[in-house]
């Protein structure tokens, strides 16, 4: 069993820096908002979580495909990794979002095309995990969470499509017409380089988790191979 | 060149052939025990039956309901037949036995996707008289037949894709309306708007969107279907 690489404590430490440095920008550097006030500050994290929740989704798409056209379990553990970290950002998303709109919007939530895509791609992750617990051959698992991943990812885009048509023809009534314009605000530029800090530490909280799920993968996978050993 | 062509046409006939094999395989065995069908609609009609003490169809909201009970309807009795069809191949051995057969394999998904669409089409063509009856409301619109035959193939596309993925796992039963809902979300949304669109006699620029996406979800989807189906039933 291998020891823990070192890029990925240099990465681990290098990610929780960037993150204080994050919570300061957001804290103490950038300004309040004049009409939303602390709240606004919730955007930040908000958008960062998003954002780490597509890279997932995008990072399953391309490794759900890889494995069906390389049929390498390795592909299958990256997948399932991507899958992970996605599910828990976007859940974290969902609810900030929430916590943002409850004072801004005045509801909890509205069925606005991008909270309703993330949910329903919450159910579709959902759903890939209740698949993998189905299934006990890995070899079977994996084909089928690849082609689940495929089916899905293309639904999603055809689901947001779906519903900003649905949106035009039928208009909000929280929010007055157009719900992306109340609760929007003109952002001053340290405003903005907060926002695009809180993207590149997201990244880099990203890739470190995605790491560690994935080396985690391998690890019980090794495990697995040497319970069969003590087992003979 | 023309040996080529000659070559190619026996190979799509022998292809033709084994998918209308395995449909009329379906119908006859279906002709016989008529459980699958039987089951289909009676639980069709159960979910009417619900809908109106759930949410009192009154007739002044029945016109803007209708789709909506409808598909809601539909949907749940197709992931019963879809569950079903699989289970009846998986249990008795001859999901195999169809695997053996030196056909495509393809030929195994579209066969499945013709007779799983015949069921789902004749449970809707009982549901809707009865329906338009019991709600006296006219149903009979050219468009509306349109729509459902559009929804209906993008259903049964990826619904036979995932059923037979259910079917090879422990939790098969209750896997497939939670793998299938999700993304089918697309087709079910379009469905009700477009039929929406033509009961309520909407002029056809507000339909058409509609139409275009149950179109691109059905092509798209029973193609992606038939690319990794091998994946699906490989041993």
């Amino acid at each position: 069993m291998s020891s823990q690489p070192k890029a990925l404590t240099f990465l681990t430490i290098l990610s929780a820096v960037l993150f204080l440095g994050a919570l300061w920008m957001v804290f103490l550097f950038a300004p309040l908002e004049a009409v939303m006030n602390y709240v606004q500050k919730i955007f930040y994290f908000h958008i960062a979580n998003a954002w780490v929740g597509m890279l997932g989704f995008l990072a399953a798409a391309v490794a759900g495909i890889l494995y069906l056209v390389k049929k390498d379990l390795k592909w299958d553990l990256v997948e399932l990794a991507a899958v992970e970290i996605s599910v828990v950002f976007f859940s974290i998303t969902i609810v900030s979002g929430s916590i943002w709109a409850r004072p801004t919007w005045g509801t909890w939530w509205t069925w606005d095309p991008r909270l309703t895509t993330a949910a329903i791609l919450e159910m579709i992750y959902l759903a890939y995990l209740l698949l993998r617990q189905g299934i006990e051959d890995p070899e079977r698992r994996a084909r089928f969470s690849a082609v689940y991943t495929l089916i899905g990812s293309l639904s999603v885009p055809l689901t947001f499509f779906s519903i900003i048509l649905w949106q035009t023809i039928h208009p909000e009534i929280i929010g007055g017409g157009n719900s992306g314009s109340v609760g929007s605000f003109g952002m001053t530029t340290p405003m903005l380089l907060t926002m695009f800090y809180c993207l590149f530490t997201f990244s880099f909280v990203f890739v470190t988790l995605f790491w560690y799920r994935i080396r985690l993968g391998r690890l019980s996978e090794q495990v697995e191979i040497l319970k069969l050993k003590v087992m003979e | 060149m023309e040996v080529q062509t000659a070559v190619n046409r026996t190979q799509s006939n022998a292809y033709l052939k084994a998918v209308l094999a395995i449909v009329w395989k379906d119908l006859a065995a279906e002709l016989r025990s008529r459980e699958l069908l039987a089951a289909m609609l009676v639980f069709a009609l159960l979910v009417i039956l619900i809908f109106n003490f759930a949410i009192e169809l009154q007739p002044t909201l029945r016109s803007t309901i209708t789709p909506g009970v409808l598909w809601a309807t539909f949907s749940f009795a197709g992931t019963l037949g879809l569950n079903r069809s699989m289970a009846i191949e998986k249990d008795r051995g001859c999901l195999d036995g169809l695997l053996l057969a030196p056909v495509d394999r393809s030929a195994i998904y579209f066969g499945k996707l013709f007779s799983n669409l015949v069921f789902m089409l004749i449970v809707e063509v009982i549901v809707l008289p009865v329906y338009a009856v019991l709600y006296n409301t006219n149903l009979f619109n050219p468009g509306l037949l349109l729509v459902i035959l559009l929804g209906s193939i993008g259903y049964v596309a990826v619904g036979t894709l995932l059923s037979s993925m259910a079917v090879q796992a422990r939790t098969r039963d209750v896997l497939l309306p939670i793998m299938l809902f999700p993304v089918i979300l697309p087709v079910l949304l379009a469905a009700v708007k477009a039929s929406g669109g033509f009961l309520q006699q909407a002029p056809m620029n507000t339909i058409w969107p509609w139409l275009n996406i149950l179109i691109v979800y059905d092509v798209v989807f029973s193609a992606i279907a038939f690319m990794v189906f091998d994946f699906v039933v490989e041993e």
